[in-house]
């Protein structure tokens, strides 16, 4: 893994394994819609909305995944001074924060036939709401700093707070919420899934965790790509 | 500069003229004043939320002077200063951190009561808020103090540092609301021993984070 801290080494190994990544993107997340949207029975209580679900629990997943690997890159980085790393945490951060408004946003479209409400201050969704603004803060603090090298290291800073603080924040959040509603009318858990909606869960699940991943190198090759640019535009004009 | 006359330093500089220390004051009560005026009049809804809003503006009154803790001494070049003295940038961090509360966070816990009082509070409610605003100001101090590292070098950090604190902050309001609610019920609840061990974790280990931070944007 460490070798491919090198800029160079880490464009050799990521091209062929992309278009990879993106054909399994490509399948996973057709079949997984149309076993979702048509095969899937309605379940008994939620009826057709329990389709939702397996747009909206992936999407929380990945959100979550994103932000465990951008604080990973954030560490690396800034203790290994790996410069693909540094790259790599900052351009999993867009992507972490575009899945967490799609989590939120299907779960508000869940929530208002089932709730009632566009938005109820549930456990899961405030925390995933506090998750969202890390993320713009993140990407905040990175946009400020005009110095790259000092960006990373406070975005990497910032990162790895936020990492140590999030379960706290959960656990808090849990409390918070159970302190208020003690005899909620909101079944969160839902009864044992049956392996009917399990199987499209967890295609949806690859299809979506493929295509964060085929995104996510996109986005290194292209800022490696945009820096070599720079870096020979630079040393043209210099001469 | 020893650690103490650091601190003594800082809260020399914070409460003459052109500190700010009081403007904190002034921003909770005028905030907590505005809200009244937003949600109406009506002394049993004011009751009920008093707690809330009394943390929610002591907490947005502390993040307001949280952003010059170290930039002013990092623009006039003091900061340099003190990285070469003896002092680790882990002690000035913590300094300038208890200096910050002792003008910030104390004062707004002495004064919280008589704001939560404007709100009529129910009367076992404010011990319990004292208690949580005593023990819970430190964190709010010491997570901003990372912020504030963070953002020493932009030159509009003060709109981006309550940003990157606040979701931050979020256990320490739950948990510090929490206690005053759970006290007015005549709840047994954990709160202020949870909110106890937040603020403990985040006074031991901000400093370190915070000195990351300014060592970052003291290196050449």
């Amino acid at each position: 893994m460490f070798e491919l801290a090198n800029p160079k080494r880490f464009m050799d190994v990521s091209r062929p394994a992309l278009p990879w990544l993106a054909v399994a993107a490509a399948i996973l997340i057709p079949v997984g819609l149309y076993l979702a949207l048509f095969v899937v029975p309605p379940e008994r209580q939620q009826g057709d909305t329990v389709r939702i679900m397996f747009l909206h629990v992936p999407a929380a997943w990945v959100a979550m995944m994103a932000y465990a690997l951008m604080a990973v890159c954030s560490l690396l980085g800034l203790v290994n001074r790996h410069p693909v790393a540094d790259v790599a945490a900052r351009e999993a951060a867009p992507l972490g924060a575009l899945f967490t408004v799609l989590a939120l946003v299907t779960g508000s479209l869940w929530g208002r036939p089932m709730w009632g409400a566009w938005w109820v201050w549930d456990a899961r969704l405030t925390s995933f709401l506090l998750l969202l603004f890390l993320y713009l803060g993140y990407i905040a603090l990175w946009s400020a700093i005009e110095d790259e090298t000092r960006a990373a290291r406070a975005a990497a800073i910032l990162a790895i707070v936020g990492a140590v603080n999030l379960p706290v924040v959960k656990f808090s959040v849990d409390w918070w919420n159970t302190l208020h509603q003690g005899e909620s009318i909101f079944r969160t858990g839902g009864p044992a899934i049956a392996s009917v909606f399990l199987w499209p869960l967890f295609i949806m699940a690859g299809g979506y965790t493929a295509l964060f991943a085929t995104l996510w190198i996109i986005r290194i090759r292209t800022a490696i790509l945009q820096r070599t640019v720079r870096a020979r535009l630079g040393a043209e004009t210099g001469r | 500069m020893s650690f103490m006359a650091l601190v003594a330093r800082d809260m020399r500089l914070a409460t003459r003229a052109g500190g700010g220390a009081f403007l904190a004051l002034a921003f909770f009560a005028m905030t907590a004043t505005l809200v009244p005026l937003g949600i109406g009049a009506e002394l049993r809804l004011l009751s009920a939320v008093a707690a809330g809003i009394v943390w929610v503006c002591a907490v947005l009154a502390a993040l307001l002077s949280l952003d010059r803790l170290f930039q002013a001494d990092f623009e006039d070049g003091s900061l340099d200063v003190l990285a070469l003295g003896p002092l680790p940038l882990e002690s000035i961090a913590a300094a300038k951190i208890a200096a910050h509360w002792l003008v910030t966070g104390l004062p707004l816990t002495i004064v919280s009561p008589m704001i939560a009082l404007l709100f009529s509070l129910p009367g076992r409610g404010y011990s319990a808020l004292a208690a949580a605003l005593a023990i819970g100001t430190p964190a709010v101090s010491a997570i901003g103090a990372i912020g504030a590292s963070l953002t020493i070098s932009i030159r509009r950090g003060g709109l981006i540092l309550p940003f990157i604190v606040m979701p931050l902050l979020a256990p320490i309001v739950i948990f510090g609301a929490g206690a005053v609610r759970a006290a007015i019920d005549g709840l047994a609840s954990g709160a202020l021993l949870f909110l106890a061990a937040t603020s403990l974790a985040a006074v031991l280990l901000s400093p370190f984070a915070a000195a990351a931070g300014l060592r970052l944007n003291l290196g050449a």
